[in-house]
């Protein structure tokens, strides 16, 4: 890991024209900036770390807000207590008309503050403690070696999102939460249409009101009436059935656990396979040598990192960093993509190194927000890097790179879809 | 070296159970931190330092 100090003079994000002043910058740029390469948040992250780290963009409904690009930065504004979570305030970034019905109506911890959401969130956590995590493990295997059993047996080419990426968190979803497996396709379509920004609002109100209040809403009766050894059971029974949580408030909880560890598990899963398929001295560094795997996955975490939406906040007082001054009121959003190639922190980071010192990236975010599931994200994705190249060493792409898209406009980062071959 | 845990800050992210398992675990029933050990040996220094970066909460301190 370098420090600021180590990088100055040397870094590839040395300043071209000196920093310059926000207050006095052109148009702010619009968010989210394109993208020239799949891999690579977009190079004007690059720039603003270099020149301008807390910068003022345009999102998509004419607001604007902060940017802040910088490691440092976006960890010290991610764990400040003067910065709300609370997408209610009427300067947060909002993320599409959908995204806002939601937090206002279906509020979850994560658009909570402390102490309201230590209290909630703290309902959950024994559930995905490390060593409750580890039990799940031979199950994730068993899940594993089916997907690639099925795979073999019907020979190449295979679609490995579908077969395997998609399949994996679905599975321990529907295992840990008690729901059944045929009703993955209709909840997470539903997700998807509210998260996306080309949904109009009187459509996302629409969805929401289906899957919220009818499809949730119908599980959690169901769980009341005749509770089953899963989580949302034992969260009616600890929780609801004693008050503590409302319908309404256990309805959201439910649907961010429903959703929430789906396509940002699969879609790193999907990247980390393409850049491994991609960096084939890498993937032989992992064949030979099997410890490697932990730490490949935090790499392929921090490289990837498929949250590209950036995390969302409202400073509550005026905030000094980096040169500026943020106001009360004021929308924020830390990009921990770009935290996490921020050469301050990270030597040469735009390299993907399974070798390298991946400690303290953010792709989990930062602060009392930080992932809850990641103990679980973290054993998927060790299972499946520690056993679909094993099993299948041949393994590679099945189309041009060229001809693979990517989900550059949605919520969570990701490839469409990976045909491969062996 | 002496290890102070906050369990009211805590997040029960379980980082520090993965950096330092001899000296930090998460309540059965609430996923909060525990300490292990308060005063761990030498050969341990550098997991707790690690664990104290990592923590999204910070949460855990120490006193040397």
């Amino acid at each position: 890991m370098s420090t600021q100090a180590e990088t100055q003079g040397s870094s590839s994000e040395q300043a071209a024209v000196p920093a310059g002043c926000p207050f006095h910058q052109q148009e702010p740029a619009s968010y989210p900036m394109p993208r020239t390469c799949p891999f690579d948040p977009p190079p004007a992250l690059r720039e603003s770390r270099a020149n301008n780290p807390l910068t003022r963009v345009r999102l998509w409904n004419d607001q604007v807000v902060w940017l802040a690009t910088r490691y440092d930065d976006v960890r010290s504004l991610l764990s400040d207590p003067r910065v709300s979570a609370d997408s209610g305030h009427p300067g947060f970034p909002g993320q599409s008309p959908g995204m806002q019905l939601m937090r206002k109506n279906y509020r979850t911890f994560m658009s909570m503050d402390p102490p309201e959401h230590g209290f909630q969130r703290r309902m959950l956590t024994a559930e995905f403690t490390v060593k409750r995590i580890e039990q799940l493990r031979p199950r994730m295997q068993e899940i594993v070696d089916g997907c690639i059993d099925a795979m073999l047996a019907k020979g190449p080419p295979a679609e490995i999102v579908e077969d395997l990426t998609l399949a994996l968190p679905s599975f321990m979803i529907c295992d840990l939460l008690g729901v059944p497996y045929e009703d993955q396709d209709f909840f997470q379509s539903r997700a998807s249409i509210i998260a996306s920004s080309k949904t109009p609002p009187a459509r996302a109100a629409e969805v929401a009101k289906e899957l919220c209040d009818g499809y949730i809403g119908d599980l959690i009766d169901r769980k009341n009436t005749n509770p089953q050894d899963d989580l949302l059971s034992r969260v009616v029974v600890a929780q609801y059935q004693t008050g503590k949580i409302s319908r309404q408030d256990l309805i959201s909880m439910a649907r961010l656990l429903l959703v929430a560890g789906h396509e940002t598990s699969a879609n790193t899963m999907g990247m980390g396979i393409l850049t491994l398929l991609e960096n084939p001295d890498q993937l032989k560094f992992l064949m030979d040598d099997p410890s490697l795997l932990t730490n490949a996955v935090e790499e392929i975490l921090r490289y990837v990192d498929v949250a590209h939406s950036g995390r969302r906040r409202t400073a509550m007082a005026d905030i000094e960093i980096a040169g500026v001054v943020i106001r009360s009121g004021e929308g924020i959003i830390a990009h921990n993509p770009s935290a996490n190639r921020d050469v301050r922190m990270f030597e040469d980071a735009d390299r993907f190194d399974i070798r390298r010192n991946t400690s303290g990236h953010v792709a989990f975010g930062y602060g009392v927000h930080q992932c809850l599931g990641q103990p679980l994200a973290r054993a998927e994705l060790q299972t499946v890097f520690g056993t679909l190249f094993r099993r299948i060493p041949t393994l590679r792409l099945a189309v041009p790179f060229s001809e693979l898209k990517f989900k550059d406009d949605m919520f969570v980062y990701g490839v469409e879809s990976l045909p491969v071959s062996w | 070296m002496r290890v102070l845990i906050d369990q009211e800050k805590c997040c029960g992210a379980g980082q520090c159970v993965v950096a330092a398992p001899a000296v930090f675990d998460q309540g059965e029933d609430d996923g909060i931190v525990l300490l292990l050990n308060a005063e761990p040996p030498a050969e341990l220094h550098d997991a707790v330092r690690q664990a104290i970066r990592v923590c999204p909460a910070l949460a855990i301190t120490i006193e040397e």
